[in-house]
């Protein structure tokens, strides 16, 4: 079976893996990150974005053979176990975007990739367009679009070092 | 109102985990050495089982068991219920057809289980699945639920594949009024049949300790000790003390995961015989097949009204949908959910309100938020805007027409209305909604060549499920009382355990904002545990807009009982008399003195015990209750919605979303209007988007997330949310529940605002760009004749 080799969350990993891994199975399985969900199989939900070398990917249409070499962000790796929260989780909290926190760490991993692509001032009509590959059954988008743009105005007043996670 | 008490948007404890990728969801549970679950299931909506082939899949790499239906009914495994019994007219009950967890002779929808692989892996199980040969005797297949009393008898103890034909309410009288009616209006109305799809599908791991002869099962569960109870009592598998259930973190449930499924019975049954935990995960397309679908009616409703618009009567009937097996609540959703909330907000004196339940070769249906009163919501308020069109009377003015003024209020279709202010909830959202205004949207929607309508959505509802004895009255087989204990800890820390749980609702919050405003400790000190029947007794779970309603006041009654207590260990300490001690904001003070005691010394006393004898109070500081409300809670309010239908495609946006609720008292807003956000969500995605649709034989064609709609963040505006407050009579905090409100109002706002944009009453749900494009073409000639 091949062996990948990656970086995840700053701490390289190595694995003998079958084929045909998806890297939301890698993460989950293999290094026990279950930050990462699973919530459809057709590619739609969402809830397996993360960053791979800074851009959103969704990891179950993403093989780990496919990430040799690279860069991975999980949701587990945004922010230090005893430091701070990173302002757009932060902004989840402080606005309710999150009921069941299922689809949640897709939806702040997809958050800060229009952070990327579009800046740091969002308005409403730009994050629902750019939310398309985000489903969440619980809370009616309302707080999400809230938390995303108050999200994204934090993290330009923190600097360079707040922008997404790399 | 303190910072973290009752009426604080309080943020949430528990998010902490969920937005730092921490949560403990069923499938991120590891037990070792467990083996994977694949079910293999029937391609054929309805077919005879002659032979299953599992030799090649038991040869297959890693492989441990292939286990077929055969085996489970010979192990003695018993069937899924249905827990509510309902009675037809001619008084026989209702044709409960059995439902073994896989099935042996016959399968009766596509997805229906007929064997499970057992492998180390998922793939391998899945690549062994796929080796499985399964000969089928195709039959015909009946789908249509219109049709199904005409068509192949599905089941031996279901003739013309009737569950039960029922009614309630007067026929005689409702026929002497429409007989004297200045007004009919009719309408033919499909409730579409819904998938549920919470974003984390269902899952299930059993573990069997041969030591103890234990099982545990952790599973996506609503509830359960509910579900312990079914598969201990009913099942059979093991009794309840050798059967531990834990609902860790849930994906979100909207009544799907209220049922006990095939699933988590073959994993249990499995794990024991393999002596290895079993995990089972629904991949999307399984849950399609496998979760309870939602609504399903076909119905044709009448309504009486006099030449002033006072309604006069009311005349409903229903064919509903339960698919190919009674799912466990499924008989009380069309019948004591649905018509018994027939007279809306409305003064209506007569109703008659006849369903006949139908098996059909589809996925079984069953409770889906709103359950009943999302149906029962979307005909009343069809029927009164469309009444309204009809006799040329505003559609406001004609519902305050008919509000009921006074209350209590006695429905004839048996509930009673306790408490309500119908007028302040119209009156407050047409203020929010600009309604005199919008002619003149209108006119400029117009100049941009677009179509403007707008619809109202008067609810009402009846949740807090539920008063025991009267559901046991109509023939639920379980009581619906909720539990609570409170345990003060030695060092004045508190943890409830609440019988309730939380899949998306927020309980370690708002239950801890509770306890912090009684006890008067910061809400950090205080912890909610729910999910496990090793650490909770019995209760049953949330749906139903129940948890704040019923466990709560279960909760403010083991407060009180604790409170009490401590009191009394107050007067020891204190050295008075227990008359004399007053409890406020955490201490505890001898009246007219400066003599206190705080609340963590009185807690450490209790559990040291030194300051009293044995004789005459108990050590310890920890108290239980179960409270059974006293009636069904009755949050009621409005929802008008605004669109712009454009003519060239049909599309619809929605462009403004009032609501106003009455909720009774509100614990923390900012999850109430959360819930709201989310239930509109999930009505307008019924309205515009979403539909479950079977081909002739029975091939779900919307099978996955590729061809159901999905409402997105596009497909909504974001909404302006109100609250007018009648608190409720029948608990101690007059909490009504929030959590099915928007799903319930949300489909009639919608179709009435569209079929006012396009002047068509023509509309079925989901009114896609194509229904809607269709109904305008099919307008045309009227329209360019009022031109």
């Amino acid at each position: 079976m091949p062996v990948v080799s990656m970086t995840v969350n700053g701490k390289p990993v190595s694995a003998e893996i079958e084929a045909r891994t998806l890297l939301v199975q890698f993460l989950r399985e293999n290094l026990r990150l279950t930050g990462t969900h699973v919530g459809c199989d057709t590619s739609q939900c969402g809830a397996c974005v993360v960053h791979l070398d800074g851009i959103a990917v969704k990891s179950c249409t993403t093989l780990a053979l496919q990430c040799e070499g690279a860069h991975v962000t999980t949701i587990e790796g945004l922010a230090d176990p005893d430091g701070p929260l990173h302002p757009m989780q932060e902004a989840f909290r402080e606005h309710h975007a999150l009921q069941c926190g299922f689809c949640t760490p897709g939806m702040i991993m997809a958050a800060l990739d229009i952070v990327r692509r579009r800046g740091n001032d969002l308005d409403e009509r730009t994050i629902r367009d750019e939310l398309d590959g985000n489903i969440c059954r619980c809370t009616g988008y309302h707080n999400i679009v809230k938390a995303i743009a108050a999200g994204a105005k934090a993290m330009a007043k923190g600097g360079p070092m707040r922008q997404a996670a790399e | 109102m303190s910072a973290t008490g009752i009426g604080a948007a309080v943020r949430r404890k528990e998010d902490i985990r969920f937005i730092t990728g921490r949560g403990q969801y069923t499938d991120d549970i590891v037990r070792p050495g467990a083996a994977r679950a694949v079910f293999v299931r029937s391609p054929h909506a309805r077919a005879r089982i002659r032979h299953i082939d599992v030799s090649a899949a038991r040869n297959m790499p890693g492989v441990v068991d292939v286990l077929t239906g055969e085996q489970l009914a010979a192990d003695k495994i018993g069937n899924l219920i249905c827990g509510w019994m309902i009675h037809s007219k001619d008084g026989s009950p209702m044709k409960m057809a059995p439902h073994p967890a896989l099935a042996a002779e016959t399968v009766n929808f596509v997805g229906d289980p007929v064997a499970v692989v057992i492998a180390a892996t998922v793939a391998q199980a899945r690549d062994a699945a796929e080796k499985v040969k399964v000969d089928y005797d195709v039959l015909p297949a009946v789908i249509d639920p219109a049709k199904a009393k005409s068509g192949p008898q599905i089941h031996a103890v279901a003739p013309r594949n009737t569950i039960y034909e029922w009614a309630l309410g007067d026929p005689k009288a409702v026929d002497a009024a429409f007989a004297a009616a200045k007004h009919v209006t009719r309408l033919d109305l499909v409730n579409n049949r819904l998938i549920p799809n919470a974003i984390e599908p269902r899952a299930a791991l059993a573990e069997y300790d041969a030591g103890t002869d234990r099982l545990t099962l952790w599973n996506t569960s609503q509830n359960p000790h509910v579900a312990r109870l079914v598969i201990s009592a009913f099942v059979g598998l093991a009794p309840e003390h050798k059967l531990r259930v834990i609902a860790p973190d849930v994906g979100g449930g909207f009544g799907s995961k209220i049922f006990i499924y095939p699933e988590e019975v073959v994993c249990l049954w499995a794990a024991r015989r393999l002596r290895r935990p079993v995990k089972w995960t629904a991949e999307r397309s399984e849950s399609f097949l496998t979760d309870a679908h939602g609504r399903d009616h076909v119905t044709h409703a009448e309504l009486a009204l006099d030449e002033h618009g006072k309604i006069l009567a009311l005349r409903v009937r229903t064919i509903a949908n339960l698919g190919a097996y009674m799912s466990t609540f499924s008989s009380s959703v069309p019948t004591y959910l649905y018509a018994t909330l027939m007279s809306g907000q409305y003064d209506i004196p007569h109703i008659y309100c006849e369903v006949d339940a139908v098996y059909t070769n589809t996925v079984p249906v069953d409770a889906y938020r709103g359950a009943g009163r999302p149906e029962a919501t979307f005909v009343v308020e069809r029927l009164v805007e469309v009444a309204a069109r009809e006799m040329g009377i505003d559609p406001a003015d004609l519902r305050k027409r008919n509000f009921i003024r006074s209350f209590p209020h006695q429905t004839p279709v048996i509930m009673t209305y306790d408490a309500g202010d119908y007028h302040a909830s119209l009156r407050k959202a047409m203020e929010l909604a600009d309604v005199k205004g919008f002619n003149k949207r209108k006119r400029e929607s117009a100049r941009r060549g677009k179509l403007r309508g707008l619809g109202y959505s008067t609810y009402i509802e009846a949740c807090g499920i539920a008063p025991s004895r009267a559901v046991g009255s109509l023939g639920c087989g379980v009581g619906l009382w909720e539990s609570a204990e409170v345990r003060v800890n030695p060092t004045g820390t508190v943890e409830v355990l609440t019988g309730t749980h939380a899949h998306g609702q927020g309980h370690e919050t708002t239950f801890a904002q509770l306890v912090s405003e009684r006890l008067g400790i910061p809400i950090e000190n205080v912890s909610v545990v729910h999910g496990d029947t090793d650490k909770v007794q019995f209760g049953m779970g949330t749906y139903g807009s129940r948890s704040a309603a019923v466990g709560m006041s279960a909760l403010v009654k083991a407060i009180d009982k604790v409170i009490d207590k401590a009191r009394k260990v107050a007067a020891h300490m204190l050295e008075a008399s227990e008359g004399d001690i007053e409890f406020k904001d955490g201490k505890f003070t001898v009246a007219g003195t400066d003599k206190s005691a705080a609340w963590g010394d009185v807690a450490l006393n209790a559990y040291i015990a030194h300051k009293f004898a044995g004789q005459d109070l108990e050590p310890g500081l920890k108290e239980t209750a179960f409270y059974d409300p006293t009636n069904f809670t009755f949050p009621a309010g409005c929802h008008i919605c605004e669109v712009e239908v454009d003519p060239e495609t049909g599309r619809t946006e929605i462009v403004s979303w009032t609501a106003v609720d009455d909720f009774g008292t509100v614990v923390n807003p900012m999850i109430v209007e959360g819930q709201v956000h989310g239930g509109i969500a999930q009505g307008v995605g019924q309205a515009l988007l979403e539909g479950a649709v079977y081909d002739n034989n029975g091939q779900l064609v919307t099978g996955s997330l590729m061809d159901y709609t999905m409402p997105r963040a596009y497909d909504l505006p974001s909404f302006k949310v109100g609250l007018t407050e009648t608190k409720s009579p029948s608990n101690p905090l007059g909490i009504k529940g929030c959590g099915e409100a928007g799903a319930i109002a949300a489909p009639a706002a919608v179709i009435n605002a569209i079929t006012d944009a396009i002047g068509s009453e023509d509309v079925s749900m989901p009114a896609t760009a194509a229904t809607v494009w269709a109904a305008l073409q099919r307008a045309q000639p009227a329209r360019r004749a009022a031109a």
